[in-house]
């Protein structure tokens, strides 16, 4: 029997989560980040404009994939905590230190959660940083990482076209292409794609609408 | 008995008209009662020394601690009740332990000292717990910023120095401190002055014991590190310190 609720509503019900591709990408002078835009909820693309790329300090950026709730509540957190110290110590905050606090936050909770974190970002004292931690709440610290459902259609690609120390151009023409793959294969990715430049002068963001995105292979 | 604060002075719950809590104040006489500790910040790090009255010979050497250590980076030396001044330094010690898990970098100075400061300041405000009747004088050494050197009386309030005394000779102490050259001594130099002003300036051999030396150091050698001085070198000072009165004799 066709059942309405069954067919269409069910998905509504389903928790929302950030389907996803992220990409984070140090370069010669700072770290580049990138992500697309849906948040979806089964197949129905909860928000389709989604700005993934938050910020947790003034040039540390997280990007989130996994449980939506989830990650946004443990950026919160650890802006928190960021700030707290930044205030007490009188300095800028590392994106080690953040990347630790995040650590702490995904390990000890991790039964209850289901939340990747990709942290980076500038500090004066290590450059540009990017930090990967994925589901069991390990850190690892990587010249670039990706991560969200669409990142595995980028192995190979980010395998055969990171170089270390690339040029601005180059570093933001890598993330562009990357996320725009990662949108044309995934359906968990869609949207624009959301780009972030952290280097010692701040924070610039830029975004590639839909139509300008480049068309690789298609029929 | 009455003295200047009869009836104010109960608890630490109530000022006195001229605004005075006088308990926090007789806290600061426990630790007038102590031995001497004298901190000094040098240009390659910081020195603690301690004057130990030995109370027995049957006593081993090196036992009743004053100064300890709070993560690797940071040396604590206590003055007036010991017992209370290991129970800041164990408060310390969770304190940078857990900013370490946390964080993933070693506990600044100014944070930890600003942290026990709130700790100590707790014990000021109510009547069934009593202050804590000890000064701490905490120093650490980075390359970067130099030595660091604050000392943090019972009433809370936390300094920083450039060299500091608490106990029952600080007066005569700082006296001393104040005629030395810090910015242009190292911390090998700093190890003979400090024995010099322990043995002559504070200590009185007739009306006191023997005393033993206790010393440690942060410095550019330890790499960093809070160490006890080695043994040969306080040997070596206080053979100097000998010297030095023969020689003025």
């Amino acid at each position: 029997m066709f059942d309405l609720e069954k067919e269409f509503l069910y998905d509504l019900n389903k928790e929302v989560k950030t389907g996803t591709t992220v990409m984070a990408v140090t370069f010669k002078d700072g770290v580049i980040i990138a992500a697309d835009s849906r948040t979806s909820s089964g197949s129905y693309a909860v928000n389709r404009v989604t700005d993934k790329l938050t910020p947790v300090h003034d040039q540390i950026y997280c990007l989130r994939s996994g449980s939506a709730a989830d990650t946004q509540i443990i950026s919160s957190y650890v802006s928190y905590y960021t700030n707290m110290f930044s205030i007490e110590e009188g300095s800028q905050p590392t994106v080690k230190k953040a990347a630790h606090m995040f650590r702490e936050f995904l390990y000890q909770n991790k039964q209850y959660l289901h939340a990747a974190i990709i942290c980076a970002g500038w500090d004066p004292i290590d450059g540009g940083s990017v930090y990967s931690l994925p589901l069991g709440g390990s850190i690892v610290k990587q010249p670039f990482a990706t991560g969200g459902s669409g990142s595995t259609y980028l192995y190979g690609y980010c395998d055969m076209n990171f170089k270390e120390n690339m040029t601005e151009e180059e570093a933001e023409k890598f993330v562009t292409y990357g996320i725009t793959e990662a949108i044309a294969r995934d359906g968990g990715s869609g949207g624009i794609v959301r780009k972030a430049i952290i280097d010692k002068n701040g924070v610039r963001r830029k975004t590639v609408y839909g139509n300008k995105l480049k068309k690789f292979w298609e029929k | 008995m009455s003295g200047i604060g009869t009836g104010y002075d109960l608890y630490p719950t109530t000022f006195s008209p001229d605004g005075r809590i006088f308990q926090v104040e007789y806290a600061h006489k426990a630790v007038e009662n102590s031995s001497t500790a004298i901190g000094l910040c040098c240009k390659d790090g910081v020195v603690f020394g301690v004057e130990k009255i030995i109370l027995s010979k049957m006593l081993v050497e090196g036992t009743n601690r004053r100064v300890f250590s709070v993560g690797e980076h940071i040396g604590i030396a206590t003055a007036g009740l010991t017992a209370d001044g290991r129970r800041i330094v164990q408060n310390a010690r969770q304190e940078a332990k857990n900013y370490e898990n946390f964080t993933s970098d070693i506990i600044p100075i100014h944070v930890l000292t600003e942290r026990l400061s709130i700790y100590v300041q707790v014990f000021t405000l109510y009547n069934y717990i009593r202050p804590f009747g000890c000064s701490l004088m905490v120093g650490s050494y980075d390359e970067e910023k130099g030595p660091s050197l604050y000392c943090i009386e019972p009433d809370s309030v936390a300094l920083g120095f450039y060299g500091c005394a608490i106990g029952k000779g600080k007066q005569e102490a700082k006296t001393e401190i104040s005629k030395l050259k810090l910015s242009e001594m190292t911390c090998k130099d700093a190890v003979k002055e400090i024995a010099k002003i322990l043995i002559k300036t504070v200590h009185d051999e007739t009306k006191e014991k023997e005393m033993e030396l206790e010393m440690s150091w942060i410095c550019k050698e330890t790499k960093g590190k809070h160490k006890l001085v080695p043994k040969k070198l306080i040997e070596e000072a206080v053979e100097w310190v000998k010297g030095q009165e023969n020689e003025e004799d």
